[in-house]
């Protein structure tokens, strides 16, 4: 499903080349659910940014579905994270001046549908999260659980095949945590692929298996 | 998706009050501005009482001689008009030509008291070519004009000096020495309408002396009402025939050998009026051109200050712009978003202008300030205005629209701006 080539991914900063990725070989197919862990400043979040191609690899090839997406244009890009991936963020990232249900609408408002299908979308999937009761609410409103769940919400109401989270759980405490996990791995039995970076071994054993960084490099 | 930009836009403009209200009231002081320029355009150029087809109305109203030595520039005369400009009213599609004086100051005394007046002399054919309104009686004739009669058209304020606002049909009033019967008493015209502004019209034969019928230079119009705006170039074209023909009849060929006047509609003579030196060639497209660069600079500095303010906000909006690039937006379709808000801001602000552009209109037809004005924000003024803030806001919109949308995504879900 997700096939990275000998990638390698390096920021220049003036004079300073540092290398965040170095020679990666990593497959992930389609209904795993894989945690990525290591040390922090060692490439996991920069490695779960290119498997949702928001960003680009500095060496090697990324393959989503068997098709390269490298060099790809701003619009193909855009169409293939809308229509197959949705993003988990530690910081949820909600937009505080939207309410829930519009929250969780955004992926939608790049498809073809109309504002009718969209709610329906949206209520669905706050439903499946279980906040059904809190469509009008804004996230200064709620909890930081609830705040993930809404994200959660946000990133499978296009029905994405894959499911990218960076430490969802990281800003909650452990019931919080384990709630958002049971959520994860529902979606998982459902068929879902999820890739996960965690820092939590506790949370990384509930996964298929675990891809250890150290460095920038592959250790396990 | 617009409903859902358009949230966002009044969410982020309620967030950061004092920036909205700085933008705000950049962009409705810029338009309100803009507004009354354009109202006083109108007022000056566009169809309105009496000129209300002032769309098909071309005027003489600038005549040039020219020798090797001397050139003698001025309103043309009676004689000239009345000679080689008056058969104008034979060509195919006009309607009628009608001869009036440039306004005079007439001098009255009333009861000891002196009253100024302006005043026209006009021929018969005037009320045909424009729409006065009539609050009393009508307007003098061809007839009254061949018989040099002594009767006058006034405005309601002159009803007002001379009558203390009493019904006039009948009654005489004294203007330059000379006596005149009231037939007519018609609404203001704002002193802005220059082919048609006066507060008296006489016949022009009831002048004291004659001579005007000799003079070639200096003291009426001609004006001429085409069916429409298509026959003018024909017009035009006539008319420096005739022109052609005149300099072969002028009275002092020695120093004069070339005559230069033009059939010009309002806009066409202002521009003819202002062109400094050579008025014998008028480039009214360059003139619009020139009023449409002044208008771009006097909006720059807002622009320039909206552009600013707008930059600012990306660090704010980092991670939404993160979030929205994540989950599909492109960044063609994150432009539209912003420039979308932004035009929110503008006609939010363009109508705060509109609001304070109707106060200063109002304030400024009861100062005085432009005689007998009536400005108002009709549906063309309201169209600039929706017009000039549409432009604003994408003039002041695209640039950070373009800026926010090149956000690296990874780099604004950090919460980091360019």
């Amino acid at each position: 499903m997700i096939h990275l080539d000998q990638v390698s991914k390096m920021y220049r900063t003036d004079r300073i080349e540092t290398t965040a990725l170095d020679n990666i070989n990593l497959a992930v197919e389609k209904g795993e659910f894989v945690s990525i862990m290591g040390p922090s400043g060692c490439g996991k979040s920069t490695l779960l940014n290119l498997m949702g191609l928001l960003d680009e690899p500095s060496k090697g090839k990324v393959e989503l579905d068997g098709v390269a997406i490298n060099g790809q244009g701003d619009r193909a890009l855009a169409r293939v994270r809308n229509e197959r991936i949705g993003f988990i963020f530690q910081q949820f990232h909600l937009v505080s001046d939207l309410s829930v249900a519009d929250n969780v609408e955004i992926p939608l408002l790049y498809r073809k549908m109309s504002n009718k299908e969209r709610r329906k979308a949206a209520l669905s999937a706050l439903d499946r999260v279980g906040l059904s009761s809190r469509t009008n609410h804004f996230p200064t409103q709620l909890s930081g659980g609830q705040q993930q769940r809404v994200a959660i919400a946000r990133a499978i109401v296009g029905k994405p095949r894959i499911l990218l989270a960076d430490e969802p759980t990281g800003n909650l405490d452990s019931q919080m945590g384990d709630e958002i996990m049971d959520i994860l791995e529902g979606l998982n039995s459902e068929g879902t692929t999820i890739v996960m970076v965690t820092h939590d071994p506790r949370l990384a054993e509930r996964t298929n298996r675990t891809v250890r960084l150290f460095d920038g490099r592959q250790v396990q | 998706m617009i409903k859902n930009y358009l949230k966002v836009a009044l969410k982020v403009l309620a967030r950061r009050k004092f920036f909205t209200f700085i933008s705000l009231f950049g962009i409705s002081i810029t338009l309100l501005v803009l507004m009354v320029m354009a109202a006083i355009f109108d007022h000056s150029l566009a169809p309105h009482s009496p000129e209300t087809r002032s769309d098909e109305t071309l005027g003489i109203y600038q005549l040039t001689m020219r020798g090797k030595e001397n050139t003698q520039n001025s309103d043309p005369g009676y004689y000239f008009l009345d000679r080689y400009a008056r058969s104008l009213a034979k060509l195919p599609g006009v309607e009628r030509f009608s001869i009036v004086s440039t306004p005079q100051t007439a001098v009255s005394y009333l009861g000891g008291k002196k009253i100024e007046s302006q005043m026209r002399r006009a021929d018969g054919e005037l009320w045909k070519i424009m729409e006065f309104e009539f609050l009393e009686g009508g307007p003098f004739t061809p007839e009254d004009e061949s018989g040099a009669r002594f009767v006058a058209v006034i405005s309601e304020t002159s009803r007002e000096r001379f009558f203390g606002g009493q019904p006039a049909l009948g009654r005489t009033i004294e203007a330059d020495g000379q006596r005149f019967r009231v037939v007519g008493v018609v609404r203001d015209v704002p002193t802005l309408r220059f082919s048609s502004a006066a507060d008296i019209w006489v016949p022009i034969s009831t002048s004291k002396s004659k001579l005007y019928r000799e003079q070639w230079m200096g003291g009426f119009n001609g004006l001429i009402l085409a069916s429409d705006e298509d026959h003018f170039p024909a017009i035009k074209a006539e008319l420096d025939a005739r022109l052609r023909e005149a300099e072969r009849n002028l009275p002092d060929p020695k120093t004069f050998q070339t005559l230069t006047a033009g059939a010009d509609t309002l806009f066409e003579a202002h521009v003819r009026k202002v062109s400094p030196g050579n008025t014998e060639v008028i480039y009214p497209g360059r003139a619009k051109a020139v009023l449409f660069l002044l208008m771009l600079l006097f909006m720059l500095l807002p622009t320039l200050n909206l552009v600013n303010i707008n930059l600012s906000r990306i660090l704010d909006r980092a991670s939404e712009i993160g979030v929205r690039k994540a989950f599909g937006a492109s960044s063609r379709t994150l432009v539209g978003q912003f420039v979308v808000e932004n035009l929110v801001l503008t006609l939010i602000g363009s109508l705060a202008g509109l609001v304070l552009a109707g106060l200063v209109l109002s304030a400024l037809n009861a100062s005085g300030f432009l005689p007998y004005a009536r400005l108002a924000l009709n549906y063309r003024v309201f169209l600039y205005g929706l017009a000039m803030a549409v432009f604003f806001g994408i003039l002041s919109g695209v640039y950070p629209a373009w800026r926010m949308s090149k956000l690296h995504p990874v780099q604004a879900l950090r919460g980091r701006s360019v």
